[in-house]
């Protein structure tokens, strides 16, 4: 998964947690870089016609937008049912979270071949704790950074 | 370009030789599925070959990840427990160019995860503790295979046409 898909996936989860625009903050602090780093890729959004920036509000997903951020949440879904359903790594979302920008959406397909993956996908997202409802673990623990 | 951080740490880069394996035998499980499927009387005997010439390199490749997996101190992916996956998901509807278009896009993947792997790999300046120039010969024979695999599936399906 590539830098853009990764901050539309994070710009979508902190939309819906918010149920508005997503802050630079809020973004740049589940990615992991500085407000800068954010707001630049946030640019390319925009002109990409990805996503739309507002003053002093946030930044919104455009419907484009929102499609390719629902393809990277699913890829990420997979790696992390992938993680913990065949190769039984327990901090599968720590896991899945370095892996994320290293597994292609191609390789993840395949990857997909030998889940079991429900239709609802990713929908049974929930980012609160960073996996999907669905997983019969115990999820309770934090997110990893 | 997907790879856009270099493997970080030995550990990350045993989780992704164990998926190297998992592709490899995900491509040797169910070349042997569609063969058993679709029954060796009633295939083309090009396709017969194909699908055998596949299980048969990625059985190789398993065997050669396997190797540096064991180097780094971690766990093998079990074939069996692939192979049973394998079986539980396999769609019984694939004709004839549908296992072509799967082996194809077999052949695309792993091409594209080495190839992926190789420059994080050759992007990183962590010292593993396997030796550097071994793995990445190993890859990159690995990854030749692969692309001549794509070519070779590729010229099948254009026979075809």
């Amino acid at each position: 998964m590539n830098t853009q898909a990764q901050y539309l996936k994070t710009i979508y989860l902190v939309q819906e947690e918010t149920d508005g625009p997503a802050s630079t903050g809020d973004i740049a602090d589940n990615i992991g870089v500085s407000p800068a780093s954010a707001n630049e890729m946030i640019g390319k959004l925009e002109s990409r016609g990805l996503a739309e920036h507002e003053k002093y509000k946030g930044v919104s997903l455009t419907d484009e937008g929102i499609g390719h951020a629902r393809d990277a949440l699913q890829t990420y879904c997979i790696i992390e049912r992938f993680l913990l359903e065949v190769l039984e790594v327990e901090e599968f979302q720590a896991e899945a979270r370095q892996l994320e920008s290293v597994i292609d959406e191609t390789v993840a397909e395949r990857l997909d071949t030998i889940i079991d993956r429900a239709d609802c996908c990713p929908d049974c997202f929930d980012a609160g704790t960073d996996a999907c409802e669905l997983l019969e673990v115990d999820v309770s623990t934090e997110p990893a950074d | 370009m997907s790879l856009t951080h270099p493997v970080a740490s030995d550990h990350q880069l045993a989780r992704l030789l164990q998926i190297g394996m998992v592709l490899e035998e995900v491509v040797e499980a169910r070349a042997h599925k569609h063969y058993e499927t679709l029954g060796g009387e009633t295939l083309d005997k090009n396709i017969v070959n194909l699908l055998k010439g596949a299980a048969d390199e990625s059985a190789e490749h398993r065997g050669r990840l396997e190797s540096l997996v064991d180097e780094l101190d971690a766990d093998s992916v079990a074939y069996e427990e692939i192979e049973k996956l394998v079986a539980a998901q396999y769609e019984s509807d694939t004709d004839f160019d549908g296992v072509l278009y799967d082996q194809l896009c077999n052949e695309e993947t792993a091409y594209k995860f080495y190839d992926d792997l190789i420059t994080a790999i050759e992007g990183s300046d962590i010292e593993f503790t396997i030796d550097r120039r071994w793995l990445l010969e190993t890859l990159r024979e690995i990854r030749r295979d692969e692309r001549d695999g794509v070519e070779d599936v590729t010229a099948l399906m254009e026979r075809r046409e």
